[in-house]
């Protein structure tokens, strides 16, 4: 039932780095990440891999596959033929600390510059009341378990080192998104979405659904949502001639929170 | 490079409380301790926002009656206590059951997104062994929902950093992919900092804090078969013991009853109690639903006795009883590795679930995308059509560092324990649901408990004995300076399936005494394993170091299993079938000495009379000894039947 | 108290190969671009062909010049009237709608995507290289201006319309005789041709509902469902519809091929429309 798989490996450091060889066995029913486990296990006890559920729940095994970004718990041996060699290499887009592994860091610090949730203050826990119809878009978006492979495989900052200051990138555009839709939520993150966060370098290419594990639809249910409701307030004729006969004065979107990077 | 590798430089830092652990409960009481004013750091074996808790599935027990209004804090205590086998800490259950509602709430404030009921509150599931509906949940994967909201949290409460200083990480503080290995005391006994080390760099690390909240959730990765990942190495177990704290229960270990059994890669993986709460019924090799043979006498009132009355709990249920699917935990799983025995079983060694032929494809792909999900993509088996096979892991451990149950304190001062590294909540058995509860509920305290600690402390922090610093060092080094050795892969390996074997679900005097003399080999083969590589991200050195945490905890496991002579719970003795209202009155204390692990019997605390008053004295008698229940409301009603 | 050395600068894995997938990603790329110029250079064609674009009678009007305002415009292709006198066709008799027409298609998200994978490979494929220094995307002039599809959306209803009645005309043959010589009775009647342009119209309802502009303006835009239930159930609707945006992007494609090609040979008396009724 077993045989032994072909596999070579990125290994290295940010210094340097290269593909190894090596083979190892596989037994029916294995994911990339146990053949990854074997060879540490057997051949390279120092390999660095980050790994944590092995049950595709918390995206921490993301990697590059044949080329394309996945999490290895997720990735059948059986979606390949016995007699291909496997190439595994860490995601591209952020630094190497070591092997498989890369520094994510510019996730978070994305993550801490979007204003947060910002209810109505008078609201007290407890006295919430949202309809499921309201929160199903926020919830899609909520499945999201950050792996970044959609960081990773968005050609914006994947091909574009420079463009990382201004790109925020489809997990964090998303999650704008999700607080946009959010029922409960106050904010106006349009205007911070577009000039602060880049969601005009998106163009809708749609790699990051395609390689979303979780088969969230982020380019059709988040990134053209916000991009129409950003038309909605800048580039909509019926919108601007609306806002010309009624003279009313343009609301101030939220602003970004300063970031330390 | 040998410099490099064995570099005995630390960075240093110095914060009011640290937490050890990154997950619902580790991070429910950094942002209290941050809410109050305190300069916290959150210590995350795994990156921000990966830890364990994005697994629990079901949703989070909280008496808040949104779906049936007849549902109170009073009925979860009595649920929680008969899950435990009344071995509960009483008063515990008590803030447990209390305060759940209102921690549920305050995520939905942070920003939480649960499921709703028609009318816009959160909706709430039926799980196995609550009496009402009581679970918010998301779908199923209300623990990531959880985490994903207070990691939310915290960073909001950086951006209001952000504002007010300039620095987001001014007061609260994210060390991701850190380990701790040593806590460190000052002269008096009383805490003064974590040494560990950062798994990027390699480079060690010391946090000078008086306050220090272990959160490191559980011990699965000990068993071979488990639901928990390579995180649940039980570090928190380890350290507090290491630090002179107390351990209690750790005999009572959760099999959970629904574990993928196929393919052999993934066996142990979780499949959620939803199924059942939500239709799903359990069927051997034979086609028959087999668990109306198995509800035990104490259960007995409340479980129906017929297919026909248990179908119609799930849109009757107050006129019907519930379904044998949806008995507590321990049971379940005792009873499918009975069938799995009798030669009743799977091709792949468990027995059936089956929702398929229960529910729409519709129904299920709503209430249960991620089991769906996780199906299709691991098994290759699509459970709208076809029933999954499934079978006992090891899922959650009920013993835990013994705390006061309403600040979270440790007996070592200035350490705490929450969440499932603390004892005591949950007795001899964990109700599904009651986890994420007791993450926020007290988690909460702790932060609280930590605070009030510091308040009281003043000025004068304890500090750090340069001596156990050097230790400390030195023991994380040993592997790295072996330069041959025993492959910390081939005994952890090794260790997991003698536990299975030994000390799983069903336990037996020789095996465990078995198991107890091959911890000693191990320990021996322990002390010489080597980590050959370099300091940073060196998965070799990391597992060497783990090694020493996961075989104290299998020897407390393993020591109090062998002591407890009956069956309650977590704990299945086959040499001690029964449950002994003797043994209900003790717990089993453990404590290291030098390296010698020590066992005392410890009274249990009393219920107090008005929680006692909550129950029948009918269903107590089947607990408690007559002079307990001296006290009860009912105690009359005992002497008359004499 | 507080020492933290800076972790060592960092940079990405050296890996020099484009891309390592090893499946045919170049396939799905190839196929559009070839297709898109296939479409293109026949419409170009037909456009400014200024033939075959009416067949009289069966009172069929091929998409491409609706509307027929132009003075050259024969007679009964022009129902909406001459808009300015006759002029060769350099400028296409249907000038008042094909910028639209061309407008919507170029800013809609579907083709957006699809052409700058096709033809600007940014990226070519999923996690290949992108051959260009630097990227802006969307942010500046000229392709800031794609944020203008609402608008032509707006229009392509409009045109949605004309097109519809085009359809009933589709649907009402005339006295006048058809290109081979037939005789139709004044009234309701049809043939192949009649269906053929049902069909395109159908599906250009239905790529022009399924817009994600369409999406947004009905329902996206609101922040609570459950207060405008009307406005929920239409946006459930397009949204549904909008799930096959791209298939209904290469269909509309093909029926405005195919309904052209048919009107054209039965308008150049290639063969007769096969008539079902009258």
């Amino acid at each position: 039932m077993g045989y032994l798989a072909k596999l070579r490996v990125w290994r290295g450091d940010a210094g340097s780095g290269s593909l190894q060889d090596y083979k190892v066995e596989v037994n029916e029913g294995e994911v990339v990440l146990d053949v990854l486990h074997r060879l540490q296990a057997t051949q390279a006890s120092d390999l660095a891999i980050r790994w944590n559920c092995k049950a595709g729940k918390c995206g921490s095994c993301s990697m590059e596959i044949n080329g394309m970004p996945r999490l290895g718990c997720m990735t059948r041996m059986s979606t390949f033929t016995e007699v291909e060699t496997l190439t595994i290499t860490p995601m591209r887009t952020f630094p190497v600390i070591r092997d498989l592994v890369t520094d994510v860091s510019f996730n978070y610090a994305k993550a801490r510059e979007i204003p947060s949730f910002t209810p109505d203050p008078s609201v007290k826990p407890g006295e919430f009341r949202m309809r499921q119809e309201d929160v199903n878009r926020s919830q899609e978006f909520r499945k999201c378990i950050e792996c970044y492979l959609c960081q990773n495989t968005c050609h914006v900052i994947r091909d574009h080192e420079e463009n990382k200051e201004s790109f925020a990138g489809p997990r964090f555009l998303m999650r704008i998104a999700e607080l946009e839709m959010h029922p409960a939520d106050e904010a106006d993150r349009r205007d911070i979405a577009q000039e602060d966060f880049g969601l005009g370098y998106c163009n809708i290419t749609k790699c990051c659904t395609e390689v979303c594990p979780e088969h969230i639809k982020i380019t059709d249910n988040a990134l053209i949502p916000m991009k129409e409701r950003i038309a909605g307030r800048k580039y909509d004729p019926l919108v601007w001639l609306g806002s010309k006969i009624s003279m009313r004065p343009k609301s101030k979107g939220t602003p970004a929170v300063p970031g330390k990077r | 490079m040998a410099d490099e590798t064995t570099s005995t430089e630390i960075e240093r830092y110095s914060y009011d409380v640290v937490v050890i652990g990154a997950g619902g409960s580790g991070l429910r009481a950094a942002i209290e301790a941050r809410s109050r004013g305190l300069k916290t750091a959150i210590i995350s074996k795994s990156l921000f926002g990966k830890a364990h808790t994005v697994m629990a599935e079901g949703g989070a027990a909280a008496a808040m009656g949104n779906v049936n209004p007849n549902d109170n804090w009073q009925v979860h205590f009595r649920d929680t206590m008969r899950g435990g086998k009344f071995l509960n800490n009483p008063r515990m259950a008590e803030l447990h059951a209390k305060e759940a509602p209102d921690r549920i709430w305050e995520l939905e404030a942070w920003g939480a997104v649960f499921d709703r009921t028609k009318d816009g509150k959160i909706s709430q599931r039926n799980f196995g062994g609550h009496e009402y509906p009581r679970l918010a949940h998301v779908g199923d994967r209300t623990g990531l929902e959880m985490i994903r909201t207070l990691q939310q949290r915290v960073v909001a409460l950086q951006q209001a950093d952000s504002y007010e200083f300039g620095d987001p990480e001014a007061r609260i503080r994210v060390f991701a992919e850190t380990t701790i290995t040593r806590l460190l005391k000052d002269p008096a006994g009383r805490i003064a900092g974590a040494f560990g080390y950062i798994r990027d760099t390699g480079k060690f690390v010391l946090f000078e804090a008086p306050a220090v909240v272990l959160a490191t959730g559980g011990i699965g990765r000990t068993f071979k078969v488990t639901s928990n990942s390579w995180e649940y190495s039980g570090d928190g177990h380890a350290l507090a013991l290491l630090a002179g704290a107390k351990l209690m229960n750790m005999e009572f270990v959760q099999f959970h009853p629904t574990g993928m059994v196929w393919p052999p890669s993934v066996k142990g993986i979780l499949v959620t109690e939803s199924v059942r709460g939500d239709g799903g019924i359990l069927k051997n090799s034979d086609g028959k639903r087999f668990m109306f043979d198995y509800v035990p006498d104490v259960f007995r009132a409340q479980y129906a006795e017929t297919e026909e009355e248990a179908d119609r709990w799930y849109t009757d249920p107050d006129h019907n009883r519930r379904p044998p699917e949806l008995l507590p935990r321990d049971e379940v799983a005792r009873s499918i590795n009975s069938e799995i025995k009798a030669g009743r079983g799977t091709p792949h060694g468990g027995v059936y679930l089956d929702i398929a032929s229960r529910r729409t494809p519709e129904y299920i792909l709503t209430r249960l995308p991620s089991m769906h999900h996780q199906f299709k993509e691991l098994a290759d088996v699509d459970i709208t059509k076809e029933p999954m096979e499934i079978g006992p892991t090891c899922h959650y451990v009920m013993g835990g560092v013994e705390v006061d149950p309403d600040s979270a304190a440790s007996s070592v001062p200035g350490l705490f324990a929450v969440g499932e590294v603390s004892g005591g909540m949950h007795g001899s058995n964990r109700l599904g649901g009651n986890s994420l509860s007791d993450l926020v509920v007290f988690g909460k305290r702790a932060g609280d408990g930590a605070a009030d600690y510091i308040s009281a402390l003043g000025a004068a922090r304890p500090a750090v004995v340069q001596a156990d610093l050097d230790t400390a060092v030195t023991e994380a080094l040993a592997p790295l300076r072996r330069g041959e050795g025993e492959s910390p892969y081939a005994v952890h390996a090794e260790l997991q399936q003698r536990m299975n074997d030994l000390v799983g679900l069903i336990r037996r005097e020789d095996e465990v005494k078995t198991a107890l003399s091959d911890l000693e080999k191990f320990k021996e083969r322990a002390a010489i394993v080597a980590a050959p590589g370099e300091r940073a991200y060196n998965p070799g050195w990391h597992y060497a170091i783990d090694l020493r945490n996961m075989l104290l905890v299998a020897e407390c496991v393993a020591m109090a299993a062998l002591e407890r002579q009956e069956s309650r719970g977590g704990h299945t003795r086959d040499d001690y079938p029964g449950m002994s209202p003797e043994w209900r009155k003790v717990n089993l204390i453990l404590s290291l000495h030098g390296d010698k692990i020590e066992m005392v019997h410890q009274p249990i605390p009393s219920l107090r009379p008005d929680l006692l008053d909550l129950f029948e004295v009918s269903e107590l008698k089947k607990y408690m000894t007559k002079e307990e229940l001296a006290g009860h409301r009912q105690a009359a009603a005992l002497e008359e039947e004499h | 108290m507080t020492q933290v050395s800076d972790p060592p600068a960092r940079t990405r894995a050296q890996i020099k190969e484009r891309t390592l997938r090893t499946d045919p990603w170049w396939n799905r790329g190839r196929v559009v671009a070839t297709l898109l110029t296939i479409w293109v250079a026949y419409a170009t064609v037909r456009v400014f062909t200024g033939h075959w674009y009416f067949a009289p009678g069966y009172n069929y009007l091929t998409p491409f010049y609706s509307p027929c305002v132009s003075g050259e415009c024969v007679p009964g292709a022009s129902t909406l009237g001459h808009w300015i006198p006759a002029i060769p066709p350099i400028i296409p008799y249907a000038f008042i709608s094909l910028p639209f027409v061309l407008g919507f298609r170029l800013t809609c998200y579907y083709y957006r995507g699809a052409y700058y994978r096709a033809f600007w490979r940014s990226p070519a494929a999923c996690a290949v290289r992108e051959p260009h220094a630097t990227y802006s995307g969307e942010t500046k002039l000229p392709l800031i201006a794609f944020n203008l599809h609402r608008f032509f959306f707006y229009m392509a209803v409009i045109i949605s319309v004309l097109n519809t009645w085009d359809l009933v005309n589709a649907f009402w043959p005339t006295t006048a005789v058809t290109p081979d010589g037939t005789h139709l009775t004044h009234g309701f009647g049809f043939g192949i041709g009649s269906l053929i342009i049902l069909a395109n119209v159908v599906l250009l309802w239905a790529y022009t509902l399924s817009c994600h502009s369409c999406r947004h303006i009905t329902g996206g835009r609101l922040k609570h469902f459950s207060k405008h239930p009307v406005r929920y159930w239409i946006w459930n609707q397009i949204s549904k519809l909008n799930k096959h945006h791209m298939a209904l992007a290469w269909t509309t494609l093909t029926s405005l091929m195919v309904t052209d090609l048919y009107i054209m040979l039965v308008a150049a008396n290639a063969f007769p429309d096969l008539r079902i009724f009258n």
